[in-house]
C-alpha cells in the first residue's frame, strides 16, 4: 500500500467524527447541524474504505456507496424540512423548535 | 520516490480534511461552512484514492461535492439572511459539555483501537489492480449486493417523494396567498 497504513486512515476518521459530534452539539442552526452530520457520515465512509483496503474485500466500498445514497436522501428530506420551516416563518434554531405541530 | 510522494499527498489531504472540517463547525457564515464542507469532501476523495477506492472517490466528487452540496448552497441562498447562524446557543456549561463529549469520544475510540487491534491493523492484504475499479464495483453491486442496491433505490425514491410532499403548499397557505394576490 502506497503511503500511510490503515491506522492513519482510522485516526483521521475518528477525528473527523469527533468534529462532527462537536458541530451537532454546539451549533444551533439546523443547516450547520446537517452539515456536521455529513461530516460524521463521511468519517464512517473513510473507516469503511480503510478497512476494505485492510482486508482486501470490496464489500466496505459497496457499503460506503450505500451510505452516500442514504446521505443524499437525508439531505433531501432535511433541506425540505428547513425550507418548510422557513416558509412558515419559524425561527431556524434547533433549541426553540420544541413542538412537532407547527 | 512513489512512497514519499504518496505520504506527502496523504498528509496534505488529511490536514485539509481536518482543517476544513473544523471550519465547517466554527464558521458563522453558512456559505463558508458549506464551501468548507466541499473542500472536506474533495480531500476525503483524495484519501479514498490513496486507499485504492477509485470508484468511491469518483462517486464522492460527483454525487457529494457535485449534487448534494449544490442543493445545500441553493437552500442557503434561498434562505438568505435567515440562514445566518450565530455561533452557538445554550449555556456555557452546555457548550463545554459538548466539547468534552466530542473529546471523550475521540479518546475512547482511540484507546479501543489501540488496545484491541494495534498490531493487526498494520498488514494490509495484497490487492490486484481491479480492486476498487468501477467494473468490479458494478459486478459486486449486481451480484452479491443486489438487495442493498435495490433498497438504495427505494430509499432514494422515498426521499424524493418526501421532499416533494414537504415542498408542497398546504391549502390554507395557498388560500392566504391567493387572498393577498387579490388585494
Amino acid at each position: 500500500m502506497l503511503g500511510p497504513g490503515v491506522p492513519w486512515y482510522l485516526a483521521i476518521s475518528v477525528m473527523l467524527f469527533s468534529i462532527g459530534v462537536a458541530g451537532v452539539l454546539l451549533r444551533r442552526s439546523p443547516l450547520i447541524v446537517l452539515l456536521s452530520l455529513e461530516i460524521m457520515l463521511n468519517s464512517a465512509n473513510l473507516a469503511f474504505v480503510g478497512f476494505s483496503r485492510l482486508f482486501g474485500e470490496m464489500d466496505g466500498q459497496i457499503f460506503a456507496l450505500s451510505v452516500m445514497a442514504v446521505a443524499a436522501a437525508e439531505v433531501c428530506v432535511g433541506l425540505g424540512l428547513i425550507v418548510a420551516m422557513a416558509r412558515r416563518n419559524l425561527i431556524l434554531d434547533v433549541d426553540r423548535l420544541t413542538e412537532l405541530r407547527g | 520516490m512513489g512512497e514519499v510522494l504518496a505520504w506527502i499527498v496523504w498528509l496534505v489531504a488529511a490536514a485539509a480534511c481536518l482543517g476544513t472540517g473544523i471550519r465547517v463547525v466554527i464558521a458563522t457564515n453558512p456559505f463558508s461552512s458549506a464551501l468548507s464542507l466541499i473542500g472536506n469532501l474533495a480531500s476525503l476523495a483524495v484519501l479514498y484514492l490513496l486507499a485504492s477506492g477509485e470508484f468511491v472517490a469518483a462517486a464522492q466528487v460527483l454525487v457529494y461535492a457535485g449534487a448534494v452540496m449544490v442543493m445545500f448552497l441553493f437552500v442557503i441562498a434561498y434562505l438568505g439572511g435567515r440562514a445566518d447562524a450565530p455561533w452557538a446557543g445554550g449555556t456555557r456549561v452546555f457548550q463545554s459539555a459538548s466539547v468534552v463529549t466530542a473529546m471523550a469520544l475521540l479518546v475512547v475510540v482511540f484507546v479501543a483501537l489501540m488496545l484491541d487491534a494495534g498490531g493487526r491493523l498494520s498488514n494490509e492484504a495484497d490487492v490486484n489492480r481491479a480492486f476498487g475499479s468501477p467494473a468490479e464495483m458494478g459486478r459486486l453491486f449486481l451480484t452479491d449486493h443486489l438487495l442493498a442496491f435495490e433498497i438504495t433505490s427505494i430509499v432514494l425514491l422515498v426521499a424524493a417523494v418526501g421532499g416533494v410532499v414537504l415542498g408542497m403548499r398546504s391549502e390554507a397557505e395557498a388560500a392566504v396567498d391567493a387572498e393577498e394576490a387579490r388585494l
